[in-house]
């Protein structure tokens, strides 16, 4: 991907107020597959024990990465819509640390697509969260 | 035998909503979504109220879909901690200073959680209730549904699993 499509998603991704609110960034993009970041913050802590992030902040960078995913495929043309998701947490993610997800929109139908993803923090082999799920095609 | 003079009201009231107040203010997220509890005895409605930076999809405009999925989750796990902890809030062993300290008080840690997107979420108050459809020692199972203008017609639901905090502390087998 050059850096000129990278800035395109990116300020296509600033453009939604959710993920611009939530800090997220676009690391890659293209072909049906995204990676995206979140930075560690105090305000997106869901367990105040342990300073472990929200489930609900995991869920939408993992919802953001598919639907990029699914966006930058080849053949899609317009936006896209979550139909389900499901979220498999693995493990807490580690206070402090930046969270990475990866998707991939492995499957395309004329109106449905389906996505993968995984959650990383800075220990990339031992995933924090994985999500599989539907989105809508274009039409 | 004498009646006992029963709890005022006020008392009983008073009770029950610092100690969700203190459960819900101990989560920095849920103030992050704007997300408040509604009671009615032991009932709890899940309110988020609208925010621009609710927002998903700009030119509709709708619901982020990782909003929902985290309003979902936040009155799933609220609904949870609230039936969890009813017995010692009513029974005064669990203060709200207790729950706040965190010293005698853990969350239910999510396992995994499944949204079903019924229809977009419109910019405006969105509301959630929670049943919890199987409450073991171990793991709990959490239904959420939500809905804005209309009970009937829900926008989102959610289905979770949830690990209870006494079964964390206990050997995993």
């Amino acid at each position: 991907m050059t850096k000129d499509n990278r800035a395109i998603a990116q300020s296509f991704i600033d453009a939604i107020p959710h993920s611009h609110a939530l800090g997220m960034k676009i690391d890659f993009v293209g072909d049906g597959e995204a990676h995206m970041s979140m930075d560690y913050d105090e305000r997106f802590i869901g367990d105040p024990a342990t300073g472990v992030i929200h489930g609900g902040a995991v869920f939408a960078l993992l919802d953001t990465c598919g639907g990029a995913a699914v966006i930058s495929h080849p053949d899609h043309n317009g936006a896209t819509a979550t139909i389900d998701l499901r979220v498999d947490y693995m493990r807490p993610a580690s206070p402090g640390q930046r969270i990475r997800a990866v998707a991939t929109c492995y499957n395309r139908t004329r109106s449905v697509a389906f996505v993968r993803a995984v959650a990383m923090d800075d220990r990339e082999d031992k995933p924090v969260a994985t999500a599989a799920g539907a989105f809508v095609t274009g039409g | 035998m004498a009646l006992r003079t029963p709890e005022p009201v006020q008392v009983v009231k008073q009770r029950r909503d610092d100690a969700l107040a203190a459960i819900v203010a101990a989560i920095p997220y849920i103030q992050f979504l704007n997300v408040s509890f509604e009671r009615r005895g032991d009932e709890l409605t899940a309110v988020m109220a609208y925010r621009d930076t609710l927002i998903g999809n700009p030119a509709l405009p709708a619901l982020h879909g990782g909003a929902i999925a985290a309003f979902l989750e936040v009155a799933a796990v609220i609904e949870l901690t609230w039936a969890t902890a009813w017995a010692a809030i009513e029974d005064g062993t669990l203060t709200p200073e207790a729950i706040t300290s965190g010293h005698q008080f853990a969350l239910p840690k999510t396992i995994d959680f499944t949204v079903d997107y019924l229809r977009s979420g419109l910019p405006r108050d969105a509301y959630a209730r929670a049943t919890i459809n199987r409450s073991g020692r171990r793991y709990a199972s959490v239904h959420v549904e939500a809905w804005q203008d209309n009970r009937d017609r829900l926008f989102a639901q959610g289905t979770g699993h949830f690990l209870m905090p006494d079964a964390k502390s206990a050997k995993a087998d």
